[in-house]
C-alpha cells in the first residue's frame, strides 16, 4: 500500500477485516455509542407521556369518580317495597350509547330510610333480580342469593350486595353513583365499604341539572 | 421459458426464492410424514382464514358502543353474505382453538417438546394464550348482552387483585364503567395488538421448527439426551429423509382443506353467533353466558367455595401457565413415547375429562335458578290427587314462594337445590320445617318470607311427596324417646316394687 491515498475516503486500514477496522476506528465507535445513548434518552422522554396516556384511566383520582344522580320522586317508591330504578351513569361519556345506562334496586324501608343496591352481583357482577314473594335477590349466573336487606343468603358471593349512598332532596331520591360496582370499586362508597343504611339526611343540595332517571315497574315486583 | 426468465430476474433482486424453496424441500425423517403431524399447519391456515375474514368484517363493523350491536345486525340482515362472513369468522375461531389444543396435546404426548425444541414449545404456549385472547376479545366485539356482562365478569375478576384491583378495573374498562372506551380498547387488542403478536409468534415458531426439524416419531426406549440427540436426528434424516414438500406436506394440505371445508359447512348450515340482546344494562332479564371455549371457567366459578374464590382465580392461572412454560426445562430429556410416560397420559386424560365435564355443565347451568319456573312450571297433577285442602294450599305456597326456581318436581323446575319428588321419604317433618325456616346447606332461610300458616301448609304438602309411596322418613331418636316414655308409663305401675331395687343399684 503506497503512502499516498489513491481516492477520497481511502484509509490506511482498508486492508483490515471489518472487526479490526471497527477496533481501529475508536472515534466512530465512540460516536456510535454516544448516538445509541442519545436515542435511549430520547426514547425515555418520548415514553413518559405515552405510558401516561395508556395508564390515564387508572390515574383518575378516586374522589373525582361519581356524582349524585336523581332516581325520581319519593312517591315512586312505596314503603315496604323494592323496585328497579334506571338512571344514566354520571360517568357516561358521549360514546357510551346504551351502556351508559344502568339500574339499581331501591328498597324503601320506611318514610325516610332506604337501601339502594347495585344490580351487579357481588360475586362476578351479573344482574341480580328481586323476587318479592320469597324476598330474595337471585343471580342468574352462578345462583347467588341475597336477602331483602342485601345480606348474603347463599351461593358463591362472599358478601352482601353493593349499596349506593343515598340522600333525600325535597321530594327526590338521590344516589351517589360512579364506578361499575365490583369488589375493589364498590358502588362509590369506598370510604365506607359494606355501608349499611345511612341515616336520611335533610334535604340539602338543590339538584338542578341532575341527570334524569326513569322508573319502571315490572310484573315480578310486588 | 419466459416464466423461468422472470423468476430468475426476480430472484436476482429478491434473493429469497431459493432459500424458501430449500426450506420447503428440507429433508425430514420419513417416520414423521404422518397424519398425526398435521395440526400445526392446519392452525396456521385457520389463522390466515381469520385474518382474511376479519379484514372483510372490518369493512362494515363499527367499533363504537353506539353502533357496534346495530352494525352486526346490519351485517347479518342487510349486507349481502354478511351473515356468512360473520359465521366463517365465528366458526373459524372455535375450530382454531380446537386445532391449537389438539396440536398441543399431540406435541405433549409425543414428547416433542423435549430437547432441542424447548423454546418452540414455550412460544407455542404463548401462541395458545394469544389465541384464547383473540377468542375473548372477539366475544367483546359482538357487544351484545353476553359481551356486556362478560366484561363485567372480567372486571370483577380483575377487581379481586390485591392493592391494584381498582386500577386494573379502570385500565381494563378504560374508565369507571363499561362503555365506548371499553369497546375501543378491546377492538385495539383484537385487531392490532394480539394479531400482530400472533403473526410474529407464528413466524418465530415456524422458523424454529425449520431450524430443528420436525420431531421424529417417538420410540419406546429411545431416550432424548442433550449430548446425542441432535447427531441421532441428523443421521436419521440422512438415512431416511424425505423432502418435506411434497412427501410429507400433502397430508398437511389435505387436512387443512378438510378443516376449512368443515368451517365452511358449519358456517353455512349453522350460521353466525348472535348477536344476542342489545347491550343495555337496564335489561336485567338475562342469563349471560360466555362462548363455548370459556364455558368451563363459567362452571368452575359456580362451584368454587367463596373463601377459595379469590386465591384460586388469581393463583391457579399463574401456576398453570408457569407450569406449562417450564415443562420442557424440567423434563427436557428422557423418554418421549407415551407408553413410557404414564403421568403424562394420566394428566392429559384427567384434564380433558375435567374440561369436558365442566363444559357440559356450563351448557345447562344446573346451579342457576330457573327464574320463571315458579310461574311457568305447574305442580304435576298426580301430586294434587287426593290431597287435603291444607295440602293443596301448601302446593300454592310452594309455587308462590318461588321454591320451584331451585327445586324441581317431576323433572320441571330449577336444579340448584335437590328435587322434591321424594322429600318426605328423606326428611322428617321437623327437619323440613327447620330447613325451610332456617335454610342452610346453600339454601336461604325463609323464616321472614313465610308466615306460620303458610309454613304449616307448605310442610304438609311436602310431607305428601314420598316418591313411589315410599315409607316416610322417620326420626329414630324420637321413636326411641316414645318407646322409652311408654316403658316409663308401663313401669310406673310397678314403680313401687322397683324403687328399692334401683336405690340398691345406685348404691
Ligand atoms: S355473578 Fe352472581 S353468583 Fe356469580
Amino acid at each position: 500500500m503506497s503512502e499516498l491515498l489513491k481516492y477520497p475516503g481511502m484509509s490506511k486500514v482498508d486492508t483490515l477485516s471489518p472487526e479490526e477496522k471497527a477496533a481501529a476506528h475508536t472515534r466512530r465507535v465512540f460516536l456510535f455509542k454516544l448516538a445509541v445513548g442519545l436515542n435511549a434518552m430520547v426514547g425515555a422522554v418520548l415514553a413518559v407521556p405515552l405510558v401516561g396516556y395508556l395508564l390515564g384511566p387508572a390515574a383518575k383520582k378516586r374522589s373525582d369518580i361519581g356524582a349524585w344522580v336523581n332516581l325520581g320522586s319519593l312517591s315512586d317508591f312505596p314503603v315496604g317495597q323494592t323496585r328497579l330504578a334506571d338512571f344514566r351513569s354520571p360517568m357516561a361519556a358521549f360514546n357510551d350509547g346504551e351502556t351508559g345506562k344502568t339500574s339499581c334496586w331501591v328498597r324503601r324501608i320506611s318514610e325516610k330510610s332506604f337501601q339502594v343496591f347495585a344490580i351487579n352481583c357481588a360475586h362476578l357482577g351479573c344482574p341480580v333480580r328481586w323476587f318479592s314473594e320469597s324476598r330474595l335477590f337471585l343471580c342468574p349466573c352462578h345462583g347467588g342469593a341475597y336477602y331483602e336487606d342485601g345480606s348474603r343468603a347463599s351461593g358463591p358471593p362472599e358478601r352482601g350486595l353493593f349499596e349506593y349512598k343515598f340522600k333525600i332532596a325535597g321530594d327526590s331520591l338521590l344516589i351517589h353513583a360512579g364506578n361499575l360496582p365490583t369488589l375493589s370499586t364498590e358502588a362509590s362508597c369506598r370510604e365506607k365499604p359494606l355501608v349499611q343504611i345511612e341515616a336520611a339526611e335533610p334535604a340539602e343540595a338543590a339538584n338542578a341539572g341532575m341527570p334524569d332517571a326513569t322508573m319502571r315497574s315490572t310484573t315480578w315486583q310486588g | 421459458m419466459a416464466g423461468l426468465k422472470i423468476s430468475k430476474w426476480l430472484e436476482h433482486r429478491l434473493g429469497f426464492i431459493q432459500p424458501l424453496k430449500q426450506a420447503a424441500e428440507h429433508p425430514t425423517p420419513s417416520n414423521n410424514a404422518s397424519w398425526w403431524y398435521v395440526f400445526g399447519s392446519a392452525a396456521t391456515v385457520l389463522l390466515m382464514l381469520q385474518v382474511v375474514t376479519g379484514i372483510l368484517l372490518a369493512l362494515v363493523y363499527s367499533p363504537s358502543a353506539n353502533e357496534a350491536w346495530t352494525s352486526l345486525n346490519f351485517l347479518n340482515h342487510n349486507v349481502a353474505l354478511g351473515w356468512y362472513l360473520r359465521a366463517l369468522h365465528g366458526w373459524g375461531s372455535d375450530f382454531m382453538i380446537a386445532i391449537v389444543l389438539l396440536h398441543l396435546v399431540q406435541v405433549f404426548l409425543f414428547g416433542s417438546f423435549k430437547f432441542p425444541r424447548e423454546l418452540t414449545w414455550m412460544v407455542g404456549v404463548v401462541l395458545l394464550l394469544l389465541t384464547l385472547g383473540m377468542a375473548f376479545t372477539g366475544q367483546v366485539m359482538r357487544f351484545d348482552q353476553d359481551a356486556y356482562w362478560g366484561l363485567g365478569i372480567g372486571a370483577s375478576i380483575a377487581s379481586r387483585v390485591p392493592f391494584v384491583g381498582a386500577d386494573l378495573v379502570h385500565l381494563m374498562l378504560g374508565g369507571p364503567i363499561i362503555g365506548g372506551a371499553t369497546l375501543s380498547r378491546f377492538f385495539t387488542l383484537h385487531v392490532f395488538v394480539i394479531p400482530g403478536l400472533l403473526l410474529a409468534g407464528v413466524a418465530v415458531h415456524v422458523l424454529m421448527v425449520l431450524k430443528h426439524g420436525v420431531s421424529d416419531w417417538p420410540m419406546p426406549g429411545r431416550l432424548v439426551r442433550r449430548s446425542t440427540y441432535e447427531r441421532e436426528y441428523h443421521e436419521l434424516t440422512l438415512r431416511t429423509g424425505l423432502p418435506f414438500v411434497p412427501d410429507a406436506a400433502w397430508k398437511d394440505a389435505v387436512f387443512a382443506a378438510a378443516i376449512i371445508f368443515a368451517v365452511m359447512a358449519c358456517a353455512f348450515f349453522l350460521g353466525p353467533f348472535g348477536p344476542s340482546g342489545q347491550p343495555d344494562p337496564t335489561i336485567i332479564q338475562t342469563a349471560p353466558h360466555p362462548d363455548f371455549a370459556f364455558l368451563w371457567i363459567y362452571a368452575v366459578l359456580a362451584f368454587l367455595p367463596p373463601s377459595l374464590e379469590t386465591p384460586v382465580l388469581l393463583v391457579v392461572p399463574v401456576l398453570a401457565i408457569t407450569g406449562m412454560l417450564l415443562l420442557p426445562l424440567l423434563a427436557g430429556e428422557g423418554e418421549r413415547h407415551w407408553a413410557r410416560r404414564p403421568v403424562a397420559v394420566l394428566s392429559v386424560s384427567v384434564i380433558a375429562v375435567t374440561l369436558g365435564i365442566f363444559t357440559r355443565l356450563g351448557t345447562y347451568t344446573p346451579w342457576s335458578p330457573v327464574m320463571d319456573a315458579w310461574s311457568g312450571d305447574a305442580v304435576p297433577v298426580k301430586y294434587m290427587h287426593n290431597r287435603s285442602p291444607l295440602e293443596r294450599e301448601g302446593a300454592m305456597v310452594l309455587q308462590d314462594k318461588q321454591c320451584r326456581d331451585c327445586h324441581s318436581l317431576n323433572g320441571e323446575g330449577g336444579m340448584r337445590g335437590p328435587k322434591l319428588d321424594a322429600v318426605a321419604s328423606q326428611m322428617t317433618e321437623d327437619q323440613i320445617v327447620r330447613q325451610v325456616l332456617q335454610g342452610g346447606g346453600n339454601m336461604p332461610a325463609y323464616g321472614n318470607a313465610l308466615n306460620p300458616a303458610e309454613t304449616k301448609a307448605l310442610v304438609s304438602f311436602l310431607m305428601t311427596l314420598r316418591g313411589h309411596d315410599l315409607q316416610p322418613a322417620m326420626n329414630a331418636s324420637r321413636e326411641l324417646l316414645r318407646e322409652s316414655r311408654m316403658e316409663q308409663t308401663a313401669g310406673s305401675a310397678d314403680s313401687a316394687a322397683a324403687a328399692p331395687e334401683k336405690a340398691g343399684q345406685q348404691r
